[in-house]
């Protein structure tokens, strides 16, 4: 089933949820809608799921509107953040749910919750009750419920926001693979990128009610398509620089930019992730430059963050002041053992540069 | 000389701590209020009962008219309390699920028959429903006695007992888990499918206590029905009243040992209605 959102808006009051959204989810692709609260990703669900009506916009599934369908029409499955499990029911009549309320006959519901929960790893668990059953237990309970009724679109939204960090990590890859075997189409939202990235096929990232960039994962990634998308992925650092001639500025290190060839100098902002920085020990007076001094910013090591495998360099460029962070390989860190205080040079692998909107230059 | 040995020394520290501060002097007070407002007072009553023996008890509390005054006030305060419990549910899920103008007023007004003294309230009803009254004029000629009747009697005690009703079950309402009822419905379920099966069971045992409370709250209802009932004997007598009257005649003993049986009634009723309270908890968790 595919899904096909067509300049879908919504306001709630004056505040504008979704500002004429237009999205397609072909057949079986596994989908994340990633931004900051209150981007809209979760309006968004919610309409494709028929729990809220679009303002404006139609939803198609297959080229068939179903815009004035309504949710219980629409045979979506659908996840909450919370599990939203009825506390007063066992797993198993959770899980039978939505075949009760069709009615089928009590043998095929039987085999068919057995069968489910078998495959969210919970046999023998049918007869506890939901305040039995740990976070990631409940929420594979709140999958097998959704997808009881064999919908014909999953959604999840922020499945695993209320479990703890490892739990997550083996939920998300667990339902990878679930994904993977039953290829149904699938949107979730969230609004970690890891989550985003590690689960998902294609990546759309949302703010203020609008789609900034769609893609796959390494797409978003590597070539953010706006500031805020490289400012929401985070992780960055962002400078105040200018360009012209063809080359943009920062503090004074000339980076190429061959997108402004005109003389006139503008204000752009430069950004630099932390892992695509290199860094050395700078030279003794009068030796030679360990790198080419000329595209490098001469800087003083601050202090050294391990987290994990990554240690945190954070250092401050000798002009211009502001904080820069370098990651490096926990060994590698190790064997440069910088001190605080140490002079370095920095060299960017690579840079990104985003000009303010031209609309508010004048 | 031999001391005492430490290990005989009891151990301070073993005490077992809790969180709150001055647990004793709050332990002492609480039990002090609860022997004095309660236990002593039904200690007094029971004992006063108890000097009429056996045989007077029984000749004194379940004359014919004793009994018939019992019947009466069972039937009216559950039929009370039942339609306090549904109303209260209705009025309470209006109150916190539906958005209208006025809704904050509502609100208030709930509590309005716990501030009233009942007596006022029994006034203006049976000034309303006998026949020249405003609504008497119409009702009465339909065959609808609201005033010197039993159905006057249940229309009093729904009013003083439906404030209950209405609180207890009111945050349970408000607490509800509306994805839950959001999942129902993708799932398929009918509004009705969804109330039923999803909504209700988590609100029952509010239900329930609303239940037990204002029943409690019509079996002791003395002021307002005293107005409007016409207290009738055999017809429209409540028990509270047979107790007022023999206290009038002076036959206190007699008195008290209606009041015991009528304690002994409420006092079943509300063990079972608690039972049954504990069971649908254990259920909804």
């Amino acid at each position: 089933m595919s899904i096909r959102v067509n300049g879908v808006s919504k306001s709630f009051g004056t505040f504008k949820a979704l500002d004429n959204v237009s999205l397609d989810v072909p057949q079986g692709t596994l989908l994340a809608l990633l931004g900051p609260s209150g981007s809209g990703k979760t309006t968004l669900l919610r309409i494709i799921a028929g729990l809220e009506w679009p303002d404006g916009g139609r939803i198609e599934e297959d080229g068939e509107d179903i815009t004035d369908r309504h949710a219980r029409q629409r045979e979506v499955g659908f996840v909450f953040q919370h599990y939203a499990l009825f506390r007063h029911m066992s797993v198993f009549e959770n899980v039978a749910f939505g075949m009760r309320v069709r009615k089928e006959p009590a043998e095929k519901i039987k085999s068919r919750v057995d069968e489910l929960l078998h495959l969210v790893r919970l046999d023998g668990l049918g007869g506890r009750k939901p305040s039995q059953l740990s976070g990631g237990q409940r929420q594979r309970v709140a999958l097998a419920r959704a997808l009881a009724i064999r919908p014909r679109i999953l959604l999840l939204d922020e499945p695993f926001g209320a479990l703890d960090a490892k739990v997550r990590v083996e939920l998300r890859q667990w339902l990878r693979r679930l994904h993977d075997e039953i290829g149904m189409t699938t949107v979730f939202v969230t609004h970690d990128q890891e989550e985003a990235f590690e689960l998902a096929d294609e990546v759309v990232v949302m703010n203020h009610g609008r789609v900034e960039q769609r893609g796959k994962p390494d797409e978003v990634f590597d070539k953010p398509a706006t500031p805020f998308v490289m400012d929401f992925l985070g992780n960055v650092n962002v400078f105040h620089g200018r360009v012209e001639n063809g080359r943009a500025f920062w503090h004074g290190v000339p980076i190429a930019y061959p997108d402004y060839p005109h003389a006139q100098p503008r204000p752009a902002r430069v950004y630099l992730r932390p892992h695509e920085l290199d860094i050395a020990r700078a030279a003794p007076a009068g030796a030679a430059p360990a790198i080419e001094s000329e595209k490098s910013l001469p800087a003083t090591v601050l202090r050294q963050t391990r987290t994990g495998p990554i240690t945190r360099i954070t250092c401050q460029p000798l002009e211009g002041g502001g904080e820069l962070n370098v990651d490096l390989p926990t060994a590698a860190a190790r064997e440069l053992a910088f001190l605080p205080g140490e002079r370095v040079t920095i060299t960017p692998r690579s840079v990104r540069v985003f000009l303010p909107d031209p609309e508010y230059v004048i | 000389m031999n001391t005492t040995s430490p290990s005989s020394i009891p151990n301070r520290r073993a005490r077992q701590r809790t969180v709150l501060p001055g647990f004793g002097l709050s332990a002492a007070i609480t039990s002090l209020m609860i022997v004095g407002l309660v236990v002593i007072p039904l200690a007094v009553l029971i004992l006063r009962a108890a000097s009429l023996g056996p045989a007077g008890f029984l000749a004194a509390a379940w004359t014919p008219r004793a009994r018939a005054a019992y019947a009466v006030s069972l039937g009216a305060s559950l039929t009370a309390a039942i339609i306090s419990s549904l109303l209260g549910l209705l009025v309470a899920w209006v109150l916190v699920r539906l958005e209208f103008p006025g809704r904050r007023i509502l609100d208030a007004l709930v509590d309005v028959p716990l501030a009233l003294p009942t007596a006022v309230a029994g006034l203006v009803y049976s000034t309303l429903y006998v026949e020249k009254g405003w609504l008497g004029q119409w009702l009465v000629p339909m065959g609808i006695r609201g005033a010197y009747s039993r159905l006057g009697i249940v229309l009093v005690l729904v009013f003083v007992s439906l404030p209950f009703a209405i609180r207890v079950v009111q945050p349970v309402i408000e607490s509800l888990d509306k994805d839950t009822e959001e999942a129902a419905r993708l799932l398929g379920a009918s509004k009705s499918q969804t109330f039923l099966r999803v909504v209700l069971p988590g609100i029952l045992p509010a239900v329930v206590t609303g239940f037990a409370l204002a029943l409690a709250r019509a079996l002791g209802e003395y002021g307002s029905v005293v107005f409007i009932s016409g207290n009738m004997p055999f017809k429209t007598e409540i028990a509270p009243v047979l107790i007022v009257s023999r206290l009038e005649e002076f036959a206190y003993a007699e008195a008290t040992a209606i009041a015991v049986v009528l304690l002994g009634m409420s006092l079943s009723m509300l063990i079972v209605v608690n039972v049954l309270q504990q069971r649908l908890v254990r259920n909804a968790q």
